[in-house]
């Protein structure tokens, strides 16, 4: 019988259905981090278990580690301590953490590809949503809650009820100035935040092809800001290309072996889903959001929808989000000034992203109305750019690179944007206070941000390329 | 906990907004706790108090309304989307909130709730729109949650609407039992599975 993707690798992971109920589903590989696991830890410790497959479970911190001065002992003590209870608990469990100072630390979701650690077929869980990332190569790979956390770390299992399954096929070349995030933004327009709860996402169509690993990785990243329980994109040449000679990519005989299973790795031509999309590369243009979920989205040319353009059952909400963004409806949304700058998050953190907001940037200045964070994913993203040259890149324009973390996606830390002012942040959530209370968050791709940096307001890039 | 649900009968609270993430249910820098204990003080808390102020409550916000009170939360659609975070689950819990209705629960926050026996309910939209217009007309009315014959009534009129939870979970709920319990108890099969599959 056909099959596609996600019914190939699900397969493979059922250790058992229960008649009517969930599935015992088996998990290769757990990241944690120090929020969302020490509340699981202690469950381990109140029942005396150990983690059952300390091995499948990698460790960093990322969420609370402050982005400048990471040699000095994190001066939040909450923070502090979250930071200190995760280093304890991994020594006492057996777990490897790549902390604060390992040349391995970074964002759990950009660390896990760039490590050679994600690789497809695999089923992949962290107590973070944006866990669906790793789905860039061809795995099933979501998000869970502490108490999941707790059972993945007991058992390597969890109870899972198979979703059902959506394609999204784009198709077709993009325009000049649009890339990963602007489909991913124009396609969360297109069905809302809530588009695709229930389903596994399968992401297909010569567009997606064409996009490197890292393009994929921001794409299925921002799969849950639809719903979705994952998102995933068949491995092909560019994955393995990728994942080849990776720190824990199989090598030698284990390599030809894992090729060869990963090239079964793909939905059957004639396999059927309960739902399909079909999106036109070419209709794609520089995206905005500019309300406080991130379907509230729209082409740089576009406008915050009047009124009347919202079903009156959901104007209240519409209005209470334009009211908390200081907008008005109808609005055009390019030329509004900015304040902040954000390029950073495990949507928009790596290599290539520094690479293309840096070759834009280079021999211009940032404007004088904004602060200009980049922080990039991970202590490997970051040496990477010391090398290329790329931070020299940004201190003549006037952009701050700091240290590896979550940083002010989610201002946990001290990176936190103040009441009322404007962010264009490549980040993945513009929900009110998600960047610090008050913040008002506007989404877009690295390059929209960087083209925001340079004229200090709303900016199609189209006109700086 | 290894608390059980079967009924609830109580007043409710009415959030009509849509959309609620589980940012605003509780805010990341809230989570910073090791236990999973306390959060309720902090459930909502940006749209509750002035400027993050516990001493100034917000009027217009339903929790600070003195006349809604209950262990039920009634929301907007797409309620608990965004983070993972299961501490937004363990918040509207250790508020004193034992039910969530909406009619329509983002994926990992249904999950979260059902292992915290927080009870969300999915309806209608038709039928939301009856339990808040029901709750707004008239603040002391009852609303009955029966788990084991899965159904809500609005009690002065008896309106009433079933809703769907999978047999095993519902089970789960009923009994007061753990999906950990049951895992640990496959621990057997789940080796077993591990050599056919390594």
């Amino acid at each position: 019988m056909s099959k596609t993707l996600f019914e190939k690798i699900w397969d493979r992971h059922v250790v058992k259905t229960i008649d009517g109920g969930p599935s015992v589903f088996y998990i290769d590989r757990h990241f944690i981090h120090e929020v969302t696991s020490p509340q699981a830890f202690k469950g381990l410790q109140q029942r005396e278990l150990p983690v059952f497959r300390p091995k499948r479970v990698v460790a960093t911190a990322d969420h609370n580690v402050p982005t400048i001065n990471q040699h000095l002992p994190i001066k939040e003590e909450l923070s502090r301590l979250q930071v200190e209870q995760l280093k304890k608990n991994c020594a006492a469990f057996g777990v490897e953490l790549y902390g604060l100072g390992h040349p391995y630390q970074g964002i759990v979701h950009v660390i896990g590809p760039e490590l050679g650690i994600t690789q497809p077929g695999m089923t992949i869980v962290c107590g973070d949503s944006h866990t669906s990332t790793h789905g860039a190569f061809g795995t099933i790979a979501f998000g869970i809650g502490t108490s999941e956390v707790e059972m993945v770390l007991a058992t390597q299992c969890l109870m899972q009820a198979k979703p059902k399954l959506m394609r999204i096929n784009v198709e077709g070349n993009l325009n000049k100035g649009v890339y990963a995030k602007d489909i991913i933004l124009y396609i969360i327009s297109k069905i809302s935040a809530s588009g695709a709860t229930g389903y596994a996402v399968e992401y297909a169509g010569s567009a997606i092809r064409n996009l490197s690993m890292e393009a994929r990785m921001t794409i299925c990243n921002m799969s849950i800001e639809m719903g979705a329980r994952c998102g995933m994109i068949a491995p092909d040449d560019t994955t393995f290309n990728y994942i080849k000679g990776r720190e824990f990519a199989p090598k030698a005989d284990a390599w030809e072996k894992a090729l060869a299973d990963w090239k079964t790795l793909k939905s059957d031509a004639d396999a059927v889903f309960d739902h399909e999309l079909h999106i036109r590369a070419e209709d794609i243009e520089p995206m905005i959001t500019y309300g406080t979920n991130p379907g509230m989205g729209t082409g740089i040319t576009g406008h915050v929808p009047a009124l009347n353009e919202i079903d009156e059952r959901e104007r209240p909400s519409f209005e209470k989000s334009l009211n908390y963004m200081g907008l008005q409806p109808g609005e055009q949304i390019k030329g509004k000034k900015v304040d902040y700058v954000f390029i950073g998050s495990c949507t928009n953190s790596r290599i290539e992203d520094l690479r293309m907001v840096a070759s834009f940037v280079k021999g211009k200045k940032k404007a004088d109305n904004v602060e200009v964070w980049v922080v990039p994913g991970s202590k490997q993203v970051e040496k990477q750019a010391m090398e290329e040259g790329i931070h020299q890149v940004f201190a003549e324009a006037g952009f701050m690179l700091r240290q590896p973390g979550c940083s002010a996606c989610l201002g946990m830390n001290e990176d936190k944007i103040p009441a009322g002012k404007y962010c264009i942040s490549t980040s993945n959530r513009n929900f009110e206070g998600r960047q610090g209370p008050g913040a008002r968050t506007m989404l877009a791709s690295p390059l929209m941000a960087a083209a925001a940096a340079i004229t200090g307001k709303i900016t199609d890039v189209r006109e700086l390329i | 906990m290894g608390k059980s649900i079967d009924i609830v009968e109580s007043t409710a609270v009415p959030i009509t907004i849509e959309n609620i993430d589980t940012d605003q249910i509780i805010p990341a820098r809230f989570l910073k706790a090791t236990t999973r204990e306390g959060f309720g003080k902090n459930l909502f808390r940006d749209w509750r108090f002035e400027n993050g102020d516990d001493q100034k409550p917000k009027k217009d916000f339903p929790l600070n309304n003195p006349v809604y009170s209950g262990k039920i939360l009634i929301a907007g659609k797409n309620f608990g989307c965004g983070s993972s975070r299961e501490h937004a689950a363990w918040a509207i819990k250790d508020y004193g909130f034992d039910v969530v209705v909406s009619s329509f629960f983002a994926d990992i926050f249904k999950n979260n709730a059902l292992n915290n026996f927080l009870l969300p309910v999915l309806v209608s939209e038709e039928f939301l729109q009856q339990l808040f217009n029901a709750v707004e007309k008239n603040p002391a009315v009852f609303i009955k949650v029966n788990l084991g014959e899965q159904f809500i009534e609005i009690s002065d009129t008896g309106a009433r609407a079933s809703f769907d939870i999978n047999s095993y979970k519902k089970a789960c709920l009923l009994n007061g039992y753990d999906d950990i319990d049951y895992l640990i108890s496959m621990k057997p099969e789940i080796e077993a599975y591990e050599h056919t599959h390594a």
